[in-house]
């Protein structure tokens, strides 16, 4: 009955995107109120904008201040768009690209489980001690170890444990800080 | 920074709402009653300062608010309850969110102990609101409503204007608290602090570059209209000074006068061939307070191709967001506008007539097209001329007109003309059918001896057709000023256009009649057919005081040109004596809005 409709969609006049995506750690520095995070997170997803990381905490009691940090993967021209959008909530104080500003500090946690016993066992001992990982939790056919570094250090001692009996890994996502007296 | 009051003058959180409505200077406001929102009604109708408007629908509420403060300034308000109350709300504020339109909304909410539990008439209000909302607020604790109100009304109304919630639960309605008035010398708020002056050397860049320019055009926006009057002013100044062409966004038709030889009128999928083709062809353009709206643009990539961008925005956000521009400027259009012109007057005092004087040439080539020209009949009444009549018939009156959402729409921007700023009041940005019914009840509040009128379409104002009952009940003399064509027009000409006459639910079965439907609400209905009637049907419309009804019967099938087809550049216009408009767009351009 529809045969000769014609396809149509929604896209409004796109340009084809033709900028490179480039991934880049932004710093905000936020409010601790209620609803901030869903506000930053809100934000990037109504905006189609992709997170790869996002750390939140309280870093000053005092003024009720958090620190995001937040990974993000877009064009420059998008990056200076979510940099903008977030200085327009209320509750944000500051927004920094960390990436665009210099060769910035970045630190990732991970507890990783590791199960085996044998050969396996003592080789997952010698890697954890290579990459100076601490052992937190130790059964007779288990481990969690705890590792710190960037991330790239944490997915290469992830994919070692792989076939040496991993059962689970939790990361906490990216803190990061600038290098120098300055601060944000 | 603020005194303490003793504990014998603690009040309610109630009576904090509605004090900080009065130290804001709020005289009314819109809302509906509920079980959350009884204490904060009970505190109103305790004091005669604030009136309160009684609203049919909440929507209403919020479309009431947006033209009170697009017809004053002054920010509009809302107080509804929790649950449906608020989300009946919504599509009001993402309205204002989208046109940057001051709002302050207070939704009553379920006593804290109840959040959470799926209270009965419980939503979560902050949550729902959190993306249609400049900024938005639990109160949790009744020492922080003071703050949070005055707050609110500084986020609503500074920077870019915009919608601001205000969630109450019903517990921290009743506390008792201290209340502090706001502290009007020190509005300084820790992470706010929109920037109001523009850089001066960008300023000054840009008038270097309107001193060498020789196709030049302003393209002017909503944001000179939110600056203020004096915004207008100087709007009006700066473009006498330069002797440059004037068109404007929708959003701010009324901030150069539409009789000045500069004006090109509306620019856009709608706007006239002049300012479009200005737009396309220029060497530099100076955007003050728009944003680069798709509707305005067309294919980006064919967008003014040739020319210098200059942008004058409050909100940063809104630089090179769509378009590339060479001279951004963030601050208020109200104050770069003056610098400019104090820049401009330091360099020189002449007008560049000599220098532009081909360009004027060009456009009046472009005007004398007559792009917004129709075929008039004697037999059926042709929707632009009844626009126009209506122009004629009230052009001696201080006249605010608003509408809805649709080809009357275009119309009224293309056949309406105005002088003076905040006298034009339609959704822009959201494109909300049944806005300008309640929008005209909110102007006539806020004005009550102007001549206020809604022009309409039948479908778009049947979706708050009920608040026809709350100009009744409050005397408010609107005129809703129906073109009725028995189509959702706009729908049916996409789809002319874009989908083969297949006309899918785009006209209306079973319409009202309208002149007993005013007489039912206990206003008046006129209908009018016949084009050799229609001056006196329109003055019979104007005189009578009260409400009315105007049911305008128009041409049926009438194309709203000229039109910049989807997937067009600005120079490939639809003009008005294209008889078949179903050929113009390609495949591609069909998959685009």
């Amino acid at each position: 009955m529809n045969a000769n409709l014609m396809p149509t969609g929604s896209a409004y006049f796109l340009t084809k995107e033709t900028q490179e995506t480039e991934k880049h750690t932004l710093s905000v520095l936020v409010d601790n109120e209620p609803g901030i995070l869903a506000r930053v997170v809100g934000l990037f997803s109504a905006r189609g904008y992709n997170i790869d990381s996002l750390t939140v905490s309280e870093t000053e009691h005092d003024k009720r201040l958090s620190r995001i940090t937040v990974v993000v993967v877009a064009t420059p021209k998008t990056l200076v768009q979510i940099k903008l959008q977030l200085e327009r909530l209320v509750p944000v104080h500051r927004v920094h690209d960390l990436t665009a500003e210099g060769t910035a500090l970045e630190r990732e946690l991970a507890l990783i489980k590791v199960a085996g016993t044998g050969e396996n066992r003592a080789e997952t001992l010698r890697l954890a001690d290579a990459f100076r990982a601490q052992i937190v939790d130790a059964t007779v056919e288990s481990f969690v170890f705890e590792v710190t570094g960037k991330p790239s250090k944490i997915d290469s001692f992830i994919a070692l444990m792989a076939p040496l009996g991993l059962v689970e890994v939790v990361r906490t996502g990216l803190a990061a800080i600038s290098r120098g007296q300055e601060g944000m | 920074m603020t005194e303490q009051t003793s504990q014998d003058n603690q009040i309610t959180g109630a009576e904090m709402v509605v004090q900080a409505l009065v130290d804001q200077g709020v005289e009314h406001i819109f809302g509906y009653p509920g079980g959350a929102a009884l204490p904060i009604y009970d505190a109103i109708f305790q004091q005669d300062t604030v009136q309160h408007i009684l609203v049919r629908h909440e929507q209403g509420a919020t479309h009431m608010a947006e033209g009170y403060a697009r017809s004053t300034g002054k920010a509009g308000v809302v107080l509804v309850t929790s649950g449906p109350g608020a989300t009946n709300a919504v599509t009001g504020l993402t309205d204002a969110l989208m046109d940057s339109i001051p709002l302050v909304c207070i939704t009553a909410q379920v006593p804290t102990t109840l959040i959470g539990t799926d209270g009965f008439q419980e939503c979560d209000t902050v949550g729902i609101t959190r993306s249609c909302t400049k900024h938005n607020y639990l109160v949790k604790n009744v020492a922080d409503l003071p703050r949070i109100m005055h707050e609110a009304f500084l986020i609503a109304t500074t920077g870019r204007p915009g919608p601001v919630v205000v969630d109450i639960p019903k517990d921290v309605q009743f506390a008792l608290g201290d209340y502090t008035k706001p502290d009007l010398d020190n509005l300084r708020h820790a992470s706010y602090r929109p920037r109001m002056d523009g850089d001066h050397a960008a300023i000054e860049a840009a008038v270097d570059l309107m001193l060498r320019a020789e196709r030049p055009v302003f393209y002017t926006g909503g944001g000179v209209i939110n600056a203020g009057p004096e915004a207008s002013e100087h709007l009006r100044e700066l473009a006498e000074l330069t002797g440059f062409p004037v068109t404007s966004t929708l959003m701010g038709l009324g901030a150069f006068p539409a009789s000045n030889p500069q004006w090109l009128g509306m620019l856009g999928m709608h706007g006239t061939y002049e300012a479009n083709l200005a737009m396309h062809d220029c060497d530099l353009m100076i955007n003050i307070g728009a944003r680069f709206d798709d509707r305005i643009t067309g294919r980006i990539d064919a967008f003014s191709p040739n020319s210098r961008k200059v942008h004058v925005d409050i909100d940063p956000s809104s630089i090179n967001k769509v378009v590339r521009v060479d001279v951004p400027i963030i601050g208020d259009c109200g104050r770069v506008l003056e610098e400019m012109i104090r820049i401009y007057r330091s360099k020189t005092n002449q007008p560049r007539s000599e220098a532009i004087a081909p360009w004027w040439k060009q456009i009046e080539k472009w005007r004398g097209v007559n792009s917004l020209g129709f075929k008039n009949s004697e037999t059926v009444i042709k929707p632009q001329h009844a626009i126009a009549r209506l122009y004629e018939a009230t052009r001696d009156r201080d006249v605010y007109i608003t509408t809805e959402v649709g080809q009357h729409q275009m119309w009224a921007a293309q056949h309406f003309h105005f002088e003076k700023p905040n006298r034009w009041m339609t959704s822009g940005g959201l494109g909300t059918m049944g806005y300008g019914l309640p929008a005209s009840v909110g102007v006539q509040v806020a004005h009550p001896d102007a001549l206020v009128i809604d022009i309409a379409g039948e479908a778009s104002v049947q979706m708050t057709m009920q608040e026809m009952s709350t100009a009744v009940q409050y005397g408010l003399p609107v005129k809703i000023f129906i073109l009725n064509n028995e189509r959702m027009g706009m729908v049916r000409q996409w789809q002319d256009l874009l989908h083969g006459s297949r006309y899918a639910h785009s006209y209306s079965q079973s319409l009202p009649d309208f002149v007993k439907l005013a007489e039912a609400y206990g206003g008046k209905g006129i209908r009018c057919s016949d084009p050799a009637k229609l001056d006196a049907a329109i003055a019979e419309m104007i005189d009578y005081d009260g409400p009315v009804l105007f049911d305008c019967l128009v041409e049926k099938d009438e194309n709203c040109l000229p039109m910049i087809p989807s997937g067009k550049p600005h120079n490939e216009m639809i003009l008005p004596d294209t008889a078949n408009i179903g050929s113009i767009i390609d495949e591609k351009g069909r998959a685009l809005v």
